[in-house]
């Protein structure tokens, strides 16, 4: 036990009441404001379209696109000055020419100078069947985890580092309603790597609280959790500086595909990062493991 | 922790360098077929098309219903038994009357498992049918496992002719495979524009011929048809004379006389007789080609056709004379394909994302790399060695089940270098605090090695954990960047506990007196 230790848990009980008003300022917004689905979950059609002709503007694509009567079009700028991404949910399912009609008709109105580099078109039925097992498989994976460490740990582990993950997942699409950044299979994908990432910080602290517990009977779990993550405070800095820098890398030099992946990436780090430290060990404290709760286990 | 034997450094070694080789196989070309495997590019970044068919099985379930009725209508006829009755109901159940001295008899018929109108499915236990009487009134219905037995083989056979039309059309490489109980995944690499293949995929190629009617309303036996380009509208009689079932060619070609393009077509013998006799005795009438319920030409009979090969006219392009022979040649599908998602990515996007993903990768590689040597020094470099080798190891692995890189793949590997290098730091902390406490170099190493197994352990089996279900509920992209990260979690710990470690060990060996080591 050394001296120059920061006392993190000094400052758990504020801290945890800005975790909980985020928290719930987050389901909040998932419920009021929602998600903003991609065609991936909602259903639809996106065309990634380039403009090699210098004269095509925002305006003229988005006048042209409401010509063809396809319901709601929505029309941004992606990435580069000519990249436009198009997104509109049709109406009529089973026309299985509708791109080529697009194209014939912005053709007589732009002119030839654009192609479609990519187009993706999702079936109601398939957007639906993949938002479900999106959900399923976030929900799968909290699961995993909270059984995982009951196994490994103790229930009250398990519950600390469910809480944690509960609160990155929610606080992360939280981000995504607030700003009403676009979700898709890649965010799901992002999301579940951030439960592991995040458990994966979470796990290293336990196990060094679970060490300390069997070595040290006299001190009690406040200071011995501020300890445990001042010991593995520099892996912890370390590993998330690493992470991020290879994150960040993504998100500047991937491309615009990879973007919002790397983003919901950056926040979970941060998020795992700091739930390690003010969510699962507090619930620690709140349940006064002692180390008669690991001894248990041992005995087993 | 810190002793190795021989035969342990030489496998390592000789480990590392097959899969390094597999590695290189990517970018080199080598004459040996061991490495002749590579690394599939998703289509996210070769470019291609990515289709997905349902079959809809309702008009093949009322096709089969009304089929099932005639056997029926004749069943009774033969054995005498009074009906009365007979119908479909909700394009589902097939309900009729018999006297009630039928009802046993009838009823036991149902039930036998040699029954011919009943079929029994004895891999179910079940029957096609089930069927519920009342007093003297049955109802008979799909039951599931006829439903199953119905999709199973219409997916099949559909399967069968997707494929044939693929490859007719000479894509490269196309993979066609079942997803469940009746859809149908398409994958065409390197095809940007996925058209041709998503109208010839669209069309059913259900084609007879028919004769037509001369009267104004249609009656039993007879339907009001259209032309396909709208013209017209006539009765056309139900009874089939040829349908494509007969064709065992069809060809695009040109007719001499006035310069049109033409299908013609050849028959089997059955059909060939039933097309001389029918155009004998038809002369003078008009005979309609139709195709999935539209008629594509109706020319008038002018001499019995007995050569068993015709053609078929009707306003044709060269395009879609070839894309009709094509579709004919191949046979109809048994129900209707719908496309239920499309994802087309081209050529070029697939580079641009490649050379994006490549930079990101350069670049994440070095800034982890030079944060370690910054942080650590000389075991800064161990464990930047270590993740060089990691990446060849990773790059090699799925160079060895040639598994498919995808974009959101690559990021996966960006990632597993931010995250690989996690273990070594855990390990040189730990022994960072036991030198402290520890006055011997050696043992300080082996208790830090010692003493972060488990939390290394508990850490990568979580990270794990998320890259088995990205796997199974994943779809594409996604399932690739599961992939790779989950073989990245195996890599990693390859790296660092032989190959860190082994350097680790030498470096420690050889200076075990000096003061603070790390």
């Amino acid at each position: 036990m050394e001296g120059n230790q920061i006392n993190f848990n000094k400052y758990f009980k504020k801290f945890n009441i800005f975790s909980i008003s985020f928290v719930i300022i987050s389901i909040f917004l998932l419920f009021f404001k929602g998600l903003n689905y991609g065609v991936d979950f909602k259903g639809g059609t996106l065309i990634e379209l380039r403009a090699t002709d210098d004269q095509i503007t925002i305006s003229q694509l988005r006048q042209s696109f409401l010509n063809m009567n396809l319901g709601d079009v929505s029309v941004k700028e992606f990435g580069k000055n000519n990249d436009f991404l198009i997104k509109f949910e049709k109406k009529e399912s089973n026309n299985s020419n509708l791109i080529g009609e697009i194209k014939q008709d912005l053709t007589k109105s732009i002119g030839p100078g654009f192609n479609f580099r990519r187009v993706e078109n999702v079936g109601p039925k398939v957007s639906a069947e993949l938002l479900k097992s999106g959900i399923m498989a976030i929900a799968l994976a909290l699961v995993s985890m909270l059984l995982y460490i009951w196994i490994r740990f103790e229930w009250q582990f398990s519950l600390g580092a469910f809480f944690a993950l509960f609160h990155d997942v929610i606080l992360t699409l939280g981000v995504f309603s607030l700003f009403s950044f676009e979700i898709n299979l890649s965010i799901v994908a992002a999301v579940l790597t951030i439960v592991g990432y995040s458990m994966n910080d979470t796990v290293v602290i336990f196990d060094r609280v679970r060490e300390n517990l069997r070595k040290f009977s006299d001190i009690k779990i406040f200071d011995l959790t501020n300890t445990s993550i001042n010991e593995t405070l520099s892996r912890t800095i370390i590993t998330s500086v690493t992470t991020l820098l290879a994150l960040v890398s993504i998100y500047i030099f991937g491309g615009e595909i990879l973007k919002g992946f790397s983003f919901a990436m950056i926040l979970g780090v941060i998020f795992g990062t700091y739930s390690s430290i003010y969510i699962a060990n507090p619930v620690l404290i709140l349940l006064n493991v002692t180390q008669k709760t690991i001894l248990k286990e041992d005995k087993n | 922790m810190l002793y190795f034997s021989k035969i342990k450094i030489i496998f390592i070694v000789i480990f590392t360098i097959i899969l390094t080789y597999l590695t290189s196989s990517n970018f080199f070309k080598f004459d040996d077929n061991f490495v002749a495997k590579k690394i599939k590019l998703g289509l996210d970044l070769q470019g291609g098309s990515y289709l997905l068919l349902e079959v809809d099985n309702q008009p093949v379930i009322v096709q089969r219903l009304q089929n099932k009725l005639s056997s029926l209508r004749k069943y009774f006829k033969n054995e005498n038994i009074n009906f009365s009755n007979l119908k479909i109901e909700n394009n589902e159940i097939i309900s009729f009357k018999l006297q009630d001295q039928f009802v046993e008899k009838f009823t036991s018929m149902l039930e036998d498992k040699n029954s011919s109108l009943n079929p029994y499915y004895s891999t179910f236990n079940r029957h096609e049918f089930d069927f519920e009487v009342n007093d003297n009134e049955f109802n008979l219905k799909y039951s599931k496992y006829g439903l199953i037995e119905l999709k199973e083989s219409s997916l099949n056979q559909a399967l069968e002719i997707v494929r044939r039309r693929i490859d007719e059309v000479g894509t490269n490489e196309p993979n066609i495979l079942r997803r469940g109980s009746d859809r149908i995944l398409v994958e065409l690499p390197g095809l940007d524009d996925p058209m041709r293949i998503k109208s010839l995929l669209g069309k059913t190629a259900n084609l007879t011929f028919r004769f037509i009617i001369q009267s104004e309303e249609p009656s039993f036996g007879s339907e009001k048809l259209v032309f396909e380009d709208g013209s017209e509208e006539v009765i056309v009689s139900k009874r089939i004379i040829l349908s494509g079932d007969n064709l065992i060619d069809a060809r695009p070609g040109m007719d001499n006389q006035n310069n049109e393009t033409i299908v013609s077509f050849s028959l089997d013998r059955a059909g060939a007789k039933r097309f001389g006799k029918a155009t004998s005795s038809g002369i003078g009438k008009r005979l309609a080609i139709v195709l999935d319920g539209k008629i594509i030409s109706a020319p008038v009979i002018r001499d019995a056709i007995i050569g068993g090969s015709g053609q078929i006219s009707g306003d044709f392009t060269f395009q879609s004379a070839t894309d009709l022979a094509l579709l004919l040649r191949s046979g109809a599908l048994p129900a209707p394909l719908n496309i239920i998602e499309e994802r087309t990515v081209g050529p070029d996007l697939g580079q641009d994302s490649i050379d994006a993903g490549i930079l990101a990768l350069i670049i994440g590689f070095f800034l982890v790399i030079f944060f370690m040597l910054f942080k650590y020094r000389v075991f800064g470099l161990i464990a930047n060695t270590a993740l060089i080798i990691n990446l060849f190891l990773l790059v090699g692995v799925l160079t060895l089940f040639e598994a498919t890189l995808t974009l959101p793949g690559i990021a996966g590997i960006i990632l597993t270098v931010g995250m690989a290098v996690d273990a070594n730091v855990l390990i040189f902390e730990r022994i960072k605090e036991e030198i402290k406490i520890e006055k011997s170099n050696i043992i300080a190493f082996d208790n830090g090695y010692n003493r972060s197994k488990t939390a290394i352990l508990d850490a990568n089996i979580t990270t794990l954990i998320s890259a088995i279900i990205l796997f199974f509920f994943g779809s594409g992209p996604v399932k690739g960047f599961s992939i790779t990260l989950g073989v990245g979690i195996f890599t990693t710990l390859f790296s660092v506990y032989f190959i860190a470690r082994l350097l680790t060990s030498l470096y420690v060996i050889k200076n075990k007196n000096k003061e603070r080591l790390i």
